[in-house]
């Protein structure tokens, strides 16, 4: 095992820089800006933070590539896409807190934000399950920060607490699931594990351990039946820190767990690409997805909620998700890595637009969003693509996301399988999930404004995210090689 | 004919331009609109004219890699049954534009919706790869919801609903099979013909449950029965301009990609399913027939008459020889033009006048009498309907039978009846509507004179007039388009005995 | 031959021109737009006078014939061919069409539409009896039901719409399958030329050909055929149509309706279902027979029945075009017909087809006259002594029924004659059963004459009648001249369709 500190410096230093400009925010809040309003010091502290993401980004495109640290962390393409990708989304989810004018304790919002980003971009390199539990608890644990901030709503209370006990027996299943495999296996690093696990026969511990992992990826996918914190988190949370979740959190997520489970587990993996099905954690991922998307597609069609709603779609969007998952084994990580970002994109996007509308009223019924096409036409054209994308709508990025994973897994066996079946089950209730989706959009697009509503200003900060947002999802769901190339 | 493309890019371009200057000034989003529209039906009316078909296929316009990872191409081609239609289009668009001119609530935002919707049709019908098919297939889908939902009349939003639905439904079944085929056939390529070639070694279990899957999506958007529900509700609910295009032209997106995808991808699938096809078309042509003889609103009857001149399209497809297919695309080009006119009447000339739908109000208003250029091109659009000789629909229908004949007698003879039910639906709703007499018992019915024609809507009615006489007259004008694309090696497998 | 002057498309033409003309002329008079319309109408017997001077009976096939290549993908050509059968229909149309509009003269009700629709009509009936290749006789014979539409629905009596309707629908219904029929033809034969497609059936090549459908079809496309024609004549039991249609109709449409438009259906027997199907007609030809028999008998005893004078004659309509029929089934359901027999009976089917058209034109002119003096009512109760207010007419209106009757020396008498003599020659006991019909054209007839314009005055003529005006006397005396020249002189007719006759029977052998 080689310790070379060095180039673990290099490749660490996004994560440097946003800690470093973590505690830039904090600092300078505590010191130059306590008596400017909270509004001056959102926007000092949010500059900060973007300027601190900016040079993550950059610093994480010029990192080393390979493994690092005695193979503890791997900075493949992958975990360089992820990276990148969570960055980017946390500054959507950035722009989105910034404009919130009213929220106390600015700075520290948005430092706990670069934290979590912190915790993100640890998540999407490691190869050693310490390191990946450790990164994933220090996301986590700032997530249930920034979900239970608002300290005026008791929602936020709730949702945090909800989040957090959650969060904490999934993290307790997963440490345990994690003891049991070095237990079974001798180590913790990835790769070695896998060769162990090529040389024993499965066992029943084993089989324990994999559902143990199984249970924590389900909770940080949000996929059924470990879903239940979704709707809650998602309505209570302010709007920024459910963006958050729903767009980075999942993209790191599900980096780290495809790693543990196709690096580290694939001699167990098991396959459902015909009948009979043969044993491993792939049926049971199977499984979870077939029932999330289930839950989530049904759930969703009735909600009068617009945040619970996109809870449900994320539920469902994450049985789509898993079935990428289960595909990468075989034709590798684009299709999944290219649904996860641009599902993460317009996901952020969305909840963006309803942080807009909401300082200026109140965003939590999908009726408050009716005559958002003559309040704000670019709101409205930017919530349109948002929500189209995820309905899967070409030219969108969603759709080329759905087409390609549903391509690679139905190369796995054609409809022999349950994998095709669960294809099937995807495209006919994409077609069901069209049905809300239109509803939020009627709302947006068609319907009069409330009499009470006025025009709404964009701040430009906003503005800009969102449009970027906007631009990025049509760009590429028109050229998705630009990214699919990278694999 | 390499301009063809441009149709596409001039439909989106013309589209964001007017959702741009339509806030400003409504009359410029229209001047946009027509613009447009009218260019890329030059351009396609030009690429037919000079057309010169090609024995081996459709002739490539476009054709560069776009997703090679899973070998996707940015691939645009042409044959003599896409100009056909890419004409229909131009035609419906720009009749459509000009019977909306009045339309005044956010302008520049109903040009945009057309006109993405007329982008992504003419994007279908020049495809040569599935994917790209598909995508242009789904672009239409959500401006449909929006053009119905917010600018429609009875009950809009929940035929807007049913109609994108239903039309999303069917576009995922052809998603299923195409992705099946695809992976079935090694991943390599999305090519239109590569994915036939692969096919070819499909299992019989395969190809006939993937033909399932694509003929059956295509087939919802068609109206087929019993499928065929989403299309009088819709088609009332729309706005006119909507109508005319959804009625006109979405419909044949279902049949044209019937008859460029599912069938010569599975002819093995095909074949097994034939009776049925047979049957179903059938029932749809008399089924929806008797039930537009009893309607009372104005606008069903001809909802359920576009379901009912469906039907003889997918009864010429059935038949899947090249006498009977190339009658089928002729009738889509037909109805495409007839149902355009009936809808702009109805919805346009009478109901933006008389703001009633009811049979039995426009009955007792002698409608005749005080809208005789209404009148006079709804009759010619009830005899073009009918089949009469000397429109459209006559050469159409001639050529369905024919080739119906070859192949399924006992459906020929069906499809006669067919048309007696045509002229019986047609011919009542022509005396009721216009030709009704103000009873005398009740008191004077107002005779206040009603908005005169426009020059936009007499532009309109007499462009689809003259559009379905001259095919009337000349149907080779078309017809030799349509046949040498029929008989390329691409539909061999297909179609029966090249001699017809 | 043909001339360099394409006489047959003018003289199919220049009545829808005229109607072109109707349509786009600036503001103008009603009346000079009936003399418009007028002079339009006329040119049909204008242009039918130069095609009989030039006309050579005696040349077998058709002349003056036109052909141009229309639809190539589906081998349709637009021919035209004149042959003696098409000339005296010809002659037919000329005559009622202008007759038609003086009939209408009076009309206040849009005069310009009025006749537009029927300049449109004689059209497409010349079309009818000129053309030779399916789609465009089929164009012409369904584009023939729009005028008669509008014409009845729109100027017609109370009972109009439904009438309109009914009419319409049953002949479309008919056309659909006569389509069908030509559709299994074209796919036979592929050629659906008139001219083509009898040379194969007389060779048997035909019978052939279609019986490569299999099954019932090659049947079922006879009987399509013929329900299409069966429902224009109209054939009993296919002819419900036709007493209201005719009734409601108005006077012009009427005369022209039976005059005209029945004959087109007598003229596809003739030209299409005979030549096409012999051996089809001569199997189904006792069944036929009975149906001709009791149209004969049916049209007859139902007129006898009414007391709405329109309705009488319209029942008598289906009787006498029903004997056209009766001639032609009786040639047809013998294998070895005696060739006088059949000579005379065929004769007579063309010569009725003309001298009905007068007749039938002339008593519905009568009927006419009749009610618009009476306000609307034409009951035969509604009169009585007619005679002593308007000699004139009861004249013409006398000679017109004795016609009908039959009476020698008038027009009407030639035609029944030769076919009652064929048929007894043929197939003694129709002819002897049709004598029924006979004797009750006579008495409801006889009936008619005696209540209406003898007796005491009653009804609408008991104060005043006024003879017929210049307009009117102009519209009947033609008509009642010429039923004294075609009575006396029968041969003027006969000269033109005994070569075209004889040629026929020479080829009735069935292959």
């Amino acid at each position: 095992m080689s310790l070379d500190y060095t180039l673990l410096f290099k490749a660490l230093r996004p994560e440097t820089a946003l800690v470093v400009g973590a505690l830039a925010v904090l600092g300078l809040d505590l010191t130059a800006l306590r008596k400017l309003s909270n509004a001056k010091r959102l926007q000092v502290a949010a500059g900060l933070g973007a300027l601190a993401l900016f040079a993550a980004v950059w610093l994480a495109c010029s990192g080393p590539h390979g493994p690092a640290f005695g193979g503890v962390l791997i900075f493949d393409r992958f975990a360089i896409a992820t990276r990148v990708g969570v960055l980017s989304l946390t500054l959507l989810a950035l722009g989105t807190a910034s404009v919130n004018r009213s929220g106390r304790h600015p700075a520290e919002y948005v430092a706990v934000m670069l934290f979590a980003a912190a915790g993100f971009t640890l998540m999407a390199a490691a190869q050693q399950l310490l390191v990946g539990f450790l990164a994933l608890e220090l996301a986590s644990l700032s997530l249930y920060i920034l979900t239970g901030f608002d300290k005026a709503r008791p929602e936020s209370a709730e949702a945090g607490l909800k989040y957090f006990l959650f969060g904490g027996m999934a993290a307790a299943f997963l440490l345990f699931g994690f003891s049991l495999i070095y237990g079974l296996t001798g180590s913790i690093e990835l790769p070695e594990i896998a060769g162990r696990l090529s040389t024993q026969p499965p066992g029943a511990l084993l089989m324990v351990a994999l559902v143990m992992v199984l249970v924590a990826f389900g909770f940080k996918a949000a996929a059924a039946p470990f879903h239940l914190w979704a709707p809650d988190v998602y309505e209570g949370a302010p709007t920024a820190s459910a963006s958050l979740i729903a767009s980075a959190s999942k993209l790191a997520g599900f980096t780290l767990f495809t790693r543990i489970l196709w690096t580290g587990f694939y001699p167990v993996a098991g396959s459902v690409s015909a009948m009979p099905v043969s044993a491993g954690w792939i049926p049971a991922v199977a499984a979870i997805a077939g029932l999330s998307m289930l839950v989530g597609n049904f759930g969703a069609l009735a909600q009068q909620n617009v945040r619970r709603l996109l809870a449900y779609s994320a539920i469902a969007h994450s049985g789509t998700l898993l079935l990428g998952v289960i595909a990468t084994g075989d034709y590798g990580v684009g299709p999944l890595f290219y649904y996860a970002a641009t599902y993460g994109i317009a996901a952020g996007g969305a909840f963006g637009v309803i942080a807009v509308v909401e300082a200026t009223g109140t965003c939590q019924k999908i009726t408050d969003l009716a005559g958002l096409h003559r309040r704000s036409p670019l709101l409205a054209g930017c919530l349109a693509i948002f929500i189209l994308s995820l309905a899967g709508i070409p030219p969108l990025a969603g759709f080329f996301g759905k087409f390609s994973v549903f391509a690679s897994a139905l190369r796995l066996g054609g409809l022999a399988g349950p994998v095709g079946w669960l294809v099937v089950l995807a495209i006919a209730l994409s077609a069901l999930a069209l049905y809300y989706y239109l509803i939020v959009l009627k709302q947006a697009l068609v319907e009069a404004p409330a009499p009470a509503a006025g025009r709404i200003i964009v701040p430009p900060f906003a503005a800009t995210t969102l449009a970027a947002a906007a631009v990025l999802i049509v760009l590429l769901g028109i050229r998705p090689s630009l990214i699919l190339s990278l694999f | 004919m390499n301009a063809l493309p441009c149709t596409i890019y001039i439909s989106f371009t013309g589209a964001l331009l007017s959702l741009a200057v339509g806030r400003r000034s409504p009359g410029l989003a229209r001047a946009v609109a027509l613009a447009s529209a009218l260019t890329a039906w030059g351009i396609a009316l030009f690429a037919a004219f000079k057309f010169v078909p090609d024995a081996a296929g459709p002739v490539s316009l476009v054709d560069y890699p776009w997703i090679p990872q899973m070998g996707i191409r940015y691939h645009l081609a042409a044959d003599g049954i896409s100009l056909t239609l890419v004409v229909l289009t131009g035609l419906a668009a720009t009749a459509g534009v000009l019977f909306s001119w009045n339309v005044e609530q956010r302008t520049g935002e109903f040009f945009a919706f057309f006109l993405a919707l007329i982008g992504g049709v003419y994007g279908v019908f020049l495809s040569a790869d599935a994917f790209l098919f598909f995508v242009f297939y789904e672009i239409a889908i959500v401006p449909k919801y929006f053009l119905i939902a917010i600018w429609g009349s009875t009950n809009r939003e929940y035929g807007a609903m049913k109609l994108v639905l239903y039309s999303f439904a069917g576009s995922a079944l052809v998603l299923a099979g195409i992705l099946w085929a695809y992976a079935a056939g090694g991943a390599h390529s999305f090519a239109v013909a590569d994915m036939a070639q692969a096919a070819v070694g499909f299992s019989h279990g395969q190809q006939v449950w993937m033909f399932a899957l694509v003929f059956l999506g295509f087939a919802v958007l068609a109206g087929m029965f019993p499928f065929h529900t989403w299309a009088p509700t819709g088609h009332v609910a729309a706005p006119t301009a909507a109508s005319m295009l959804l009625a006109g032209v979405v419909m044949k997106l279902g049949a044209y990609g019937c008859l460029r995808v599912a069938m010569p991808l599975f002819p093995v699938g095909f074949l097994f399913w034939q009776p049925m096809i047979f049957w179903l078309a059938v029932i749809g042509i008399i089924y929806a027939g008797l039930i537009a003889l009893v309607q009372e609103d104005f606008k069903f009857v001809i909802g359920y008459s576009s379901v009912s001149h469906m039907g003889f399209v997918l009864l010429g497809l059935a038949a899947a020889n090249v006498r009977a297919v190339s009658g089928a695309v002729l009738q889509m080009f037909s109805h495409g033009v007839i149902a355009g006119l009936l809808f702009a009447v109805v919805g346009r000339m009478v109901y933006d006048r008389t703001h009633t739908r009811k049979l039995a109000d426009l009955r007792a208003m002698s409608l005749y009498k005080r809208l005789p250029f209404a009148a006079t091109v709804f009759v010619l659009a009830g005899l073009a309907s009918m089949g009469m000789p000397g429109f459209s629909g006559f050469p159409a229908e001639l050529t369905i039978l024919i080739g119906t004949w070859q192949t399924a007698p006992w459906a020929a003879v069906l499809a006669a009846v067919g048309v007696l039910v045509a002229a019986a639906f047609t011919l009542r709703v022509i005396q009721v509507s216009f030709f009704g007499h103000a009873d005398t018992a009740k008191a004077a019915v107002d005779v206040a004179p009603l908005p005169p024609i426009t020059l936009a809507e007499k532009c309109g009615a007499l462009l689809l007039l003259g559009a379905t006489i001259l095919i009337g007259l000349k149907p080779d004008l078309l017809l030799e388009l349509i046949r040498p694309a029929l008989q390329t090696p691409y539909f061999q497998a297909v179609l029966k005995g090249g001699a017809l | 031959m043909s001339s360099s002057l394409p006489l047959l498309s003018l003289i199919v033409f220049v009545p829808w021109v005229g109607a072109l003309v109707l349509l786009f002329a600036p503001k103008l008079g009603a009346w000079s737009v009936r003399v418009l319309a007028l002079a339009f109408s006329l040119s049909t017997l204008a242009l039918a006078g130069i095609a009989l001077c030039r006309f050579d009976p005696s040349a077998a096939g058709y002349q003056f014939a036109e052909g141009h290549d229309w639809i190539t993908s589906l081998n349709v050509h637009f021919r035209l061919g004149l042959d003696g059968l098409s000339l005296v229909l010809l002659l037919l149309t000329g005559i009622l069409g202008p007759l038609s509009m003086l009939a209408s003269w009076r009309q206040e009700n849009n005069p310009r539409l009025l006749n537009l629709l029927f300049l449109l009509l004689q059209g497409a009936a010349l079309g009818v009896f000129l053309a030779l290749d399916f789609v465009p006789w089929f164009l012409f014979w369904e584009l023939s039901l729009v005028p008669a539409y509008f014409l009845i629905r729109l100027w017609g009596g109370p009972g109009a719409t439904r009438a309109a309707y009914q009419f319409v629908i049953y002949t479309i219904g008919g056309s659909a399958f006569m389509l069908l029929g030509f559709a299994a033809l074209f796919l036979a034969t592929g050629t659906l030329d008139f001219t083509v497609l009898s040379g194969l059936a007389s060779s048997g090549a035909l019978a052939t050909k279609l019986a490569a459908l299999g099954g019932i079809w090659p049947n079922a496309v006879f009987f399509g055929i013929l329900l299409g024609l069966a429902v224009k004549v109209p054939l009993f039991p296919f002819h419900t149509w036709l007493p209201s249609a005719y009734a409601e109709a108005p006077t012009g449409a009427s005369m022209f309706l039976t005059g005209v438009m029945s004959k087109m259906g007598v003229y596809g027997f003739l030209r299409i279902l005979w030549p096409l199907f012999p051996a089809a007609l001569h199997r189904f030809a006792p069944g036929l027979l009975w149906l001709a028999v009791g149209g004969v008998v049916f049209g007859a005893f139902a007129a006898m029945k009414q007391t709405d004078l329109k309705r009488m004659v319209a029942y008598s309509s289906v009787n006498h075009v029903s004997y056209c029929l009766l001639g032609l089934f009786a040639v047809c359901s013998l294998s070895r017909p005696s060739p006088d027999a059949a000579t005379a009976a065929l004769t007579g089917t063309i010569l009725q087809m003309f001298n009905h058209g007068i007749s039938a034109g002339a008593l519905f002119f009568c009927v006419g006259v009749l009610e618009a003096r009476a306000g609307g009512r034409r009951g035969i109760g509604d009169f009585g002594g007619v005679r002593t207010w308007a000699p004139l007419f009861a004249g013409l209106c006398g000679i017109s029924m004795f016609s009908s009757i039959g009476l020698p020396g008038l027009n009407g008498f030639v035609g029944e004659f030769l076919i009652f003599r064929g048929v007894w020659g043929l197939v003694p006991w129709a002819a002897a059963v049709s004598c029924l019909g006979l004797f009750a054209t006579a008495y409801f007839l006889l009936t008619f004459w005696q209540r209406v314009f003898h007796g005491p005055k009653a009804g609408a003529s008991e104060s005043r009648f006024a003879d017929l005006t210049g307009i009117e006397t102009a519209t009947l005396a033609p008509l009642v001249g010429l039923m004294f020249v075609f009575g006396i002189l029968p041969q003027l007719l006969t000269v033109l369709i005994n070569p075209l006759v004889t040629s026929w029977v020479a080829h009735l052998a069935l292959p």
